[in-house]
């Protein structure tokens, strides 16, 4: 009987299945991405929005948001990992054919339920584009079930834009309002210059049937709120990924606590009229 | 159902008789202060101990506790569990409580089978505090002074003897098999209720307000100028979590053999207090401040984990009171907010 890598769970919950790195694609100085393999039979049945514990062995386990879609996934997914700790430093290193371990997947994911129908507005900052590209190839491989879909993305520098030819496809296809920008351009940029918010005047929706999603470091959330707020989009609406310390994953350890909710557990994904009604106070900041 | 009795020299056989099943622990005096330690002879019991530095949390959910074994190839990742079948010995009312809420937290959602193997292999026997263990505790104002009903079994002091309540029936085999009780007569009762009744008035009430307040006073007091008070004074040690008995928070980590060929992954008890603890690898903290760190912990104390497990998070030991080097006791705290509370309300009116 096929099984679920939350299944694996039963003896222990902190106990990693080996995966085996497929593939590993350099994507900036700072950003690779990772396509690892389940053991046979073990799949990982994810929803967009959700991670992992990813585990190198003898180094340690960080949470990684799942970045391939559920659509597309054939016994393999993808990590878009930044190194910036320990065992990403390490993780850069690995090689295709070595194994991690993995956790998962843990969370709860993007409302996709609830997007159906509606105009949907993407903002990701930075690597945040990585869990909302699990989400937005998801919507786009059932586009009709969608109204507009209008994908802002924002970047420090051209040379550390994220899935640049993914961004292209998607520009390309004609039914996706693309608009990327970066706050310092070089001398090959020709696009937008400036920050994410600069980019809200572009955006062309039916506010009350809208839904914006954003990801991004903890100093946009408040700037994108803004922009999308002032669009006239419901806070019901509104959903963000939060990052936060999420070492178990499964609600014990008290790393993520965002007030007095598990960020693994109720999120990583809260709409925002949720942190307002449950007086998320840490949540923003 | 009644009570069984147990004199004191039986109780001292029953321990001698559960050492060859059972790893034994008990309040043990270790330089000065007490401990929860194996029980070598019957001699080593001190039931009537004032307070254990540590709580006997140790037992449920250690300090450092192998959790996975693995090579680091990822040929081999195999889970540890270990449980070594224990009775813990003496442990005060306000220890049961914690329990309580451990195997609440543990045992909810994501059911963590290395602590509930563990707490399979743990039996629980507590003994009826019948005086202020220390300055600090105000288990009293928490209601704590009276046991909750998760010991298998409970024990009072009644002088020569002890009063046995039996609380579950792995607790009821245990005494079946290792004690000589008799059952309580007329007599026995008389004495139990004259204990329990002499021994209530010796315990003050130390919160300036009923504790059913508590939580409502904590949401209220989200925003008080005493956190950044608090936050001034605290060295961020950490002394306060590492003693406290509904503590529970971890961190994991992975040592590695000389052959860097097989390592093993651990969790270990951290700390919210720590600068640390809410740092994201991007550097990000989200709890930068001692202020906000106490806040945070005073809040988890007093509402957060009523909010989630519909238990108080503090049993009024008193335990991080004692530790604390700069004096922030949760008495001081949460009377402050009271009365901070009460003096802004009597100020619009």
């Amino acid at each position: 009987m096929p099984e679920t890598l939350q299944d694996t769970l039963k003896d222990s919950l902190y106990l990693p299945q080996p995966a085996r790195i497929l593939d590993v694609k350099p994507m900036t100085q700072w950003e690779k991405l990772f396509k690892l393999e389940l053991p046979r039979g073990v799949s990982l049945g994810h929803e967009p929005g959700q991670f992992v514990e990813l585990s190198v062995f003898g180094v340690g386990e960080a949470p990684i948001s799942i970045t391939s879609s559920p659509s597309r996934s054939n016994g393999s997914f993808e990590l878009c990992v930044r190194r910036t700790g320990d065992m990403t430093n390490v993780l850069h290193r690995m090689q295709p054919g070595q194994v991690v371990g993995v956790r998962g997947p843990f969370g709860r994911g993007f409302p996709i339920e609830r997007m159906r129908g509606k105009d949907i507005v993407f903002a990701p900052g930075g690597l945040g584009l990585a869990p909302l590209r699990s989400l937005i190839n998801q919507v786009l491989d059932e586009r009709g079930k969608y109204g507009r879909v209008t994908l802002l993305y924002g970047a420090k520098h051209p040379s550390e834009l994220l899935f640049t030819d993914e961004l292209k496809q998607w520009s390309e296809r004609g039914d996706v309002d693309v608009h990327v920008t970066v706050d310092r351009p070089d001398e090959n940029w020709k696009g937008n210059v400036g920050v994410i918010t600069t980019l809200f005047p572009k955006v062309q929706v039916y506010a009350r049937n809208t839904v914006a999603i954003t990801c991004g470091p903890p100093v946009m959330y408040r700037f994108v709120l803004m922009e999308l707020m002032g669009k006239g989009i419901p806070e019901g609406n509104i959903y963000l990924s939060l990052e936060r310390r999420m070492k178990c994953g499964v609600g014990k350890c008290g790393h993520c606590q965002i007030n007095n909710v598990y960020c693994c557990q109720s999120g990583p994904v809260f709409a925002y009229a949720d942190i307002k009604a449950l007086s998320l106070s840490e949540a923003l900041t | 159902m009644g009570f069984r009795v147990i004199s004191k020299e039986a109780l001292g056989r029953m321990v001698r008789s559960l050492q060859q099943q059972y790893r034994v622990v008990g309040p043990k005096p270790v330089a000065g202060e007490f401990i929860f330690a194996e029980i070598e002879s019957a001699d080593d019991l001190h039931l009537d101990y004032t307070q254990t530095v540590v709580p006997p949390k140790k037992y449920l959910l250690p300090q450092h506790e192998e959790i996975a074994r693995f090579n680091l190839d990822g040929s081999v990742i195999a889970p540890v569990l270990d449980a070594p079948p224990t009775v813990i010995l003496g442990i005060h009312t306000c220890d049961l409580h914690a329990m309580q809420l451990l195997d609440k937290v543990f045992g909810s959602g994501y059911v963590d089978q290395h602590y509930r193997k563990r707490r399979e292999n743990v039996w629980l026997i507590g003994i009826e505090c019948l005086r202020p263990c220390t300055p600090h505790s105000f288990c009293k104002s928490m209601g704590t002074l009276t046991a909750s009903d998760n010991f298998d079994l409970h024990l009072t002091d009644l002088g020569d003897e002890y009063a046995v309540d039996i609380g579950t029936e792995r607790g009821e085999a245990l005494l079946q098999a290792h004690a000589e009780t008799r059952f309580a007569t007329d007599e026995d009762y008389q004495h139990l209720n004259a204990v329990l009744t002499e021994k209530w008035p010796r315990f003050a009430y130390r919160l300036d307000f009923d504790v059913s307040e508590l939580p409502s006073l904590m949401r209220m007091s989200y925003h008080s100028k005493l956190w950044e008070e608090l936050g001034k004074r605290c060295l961020a040690c950490g002394s306060c979590t590492n003693v406290c008995p509904t503590c529970y928070c971890f961190n994991v980590q992975d040592d590695v053999d000389f052959a860097l060929s097989v390592g093993t992954r651990t969790r270990n008890w951290d700390s919210c207090q720590l600068d640390e603890f809410a740092i994201v690898a991007g550097g990000h903290d989200f709890r930068p401040t001692r202020a906000t760190r106490q806040r945070h912990r005073f809040m988890r104390k007093g509402v957060y984990q009523t909010d989630a497990y519909k238990l108080l998070g503090c049993v009024g030991c008193g335990r991080c009171a004692q530790a604390c080097l700069v004096h922030i006791t949760p008495v001081d705290t949460f009377n402050q907010l009271y009365h901070d509370r009460m003096n802004a309300a009597e100020a619009k009116k």
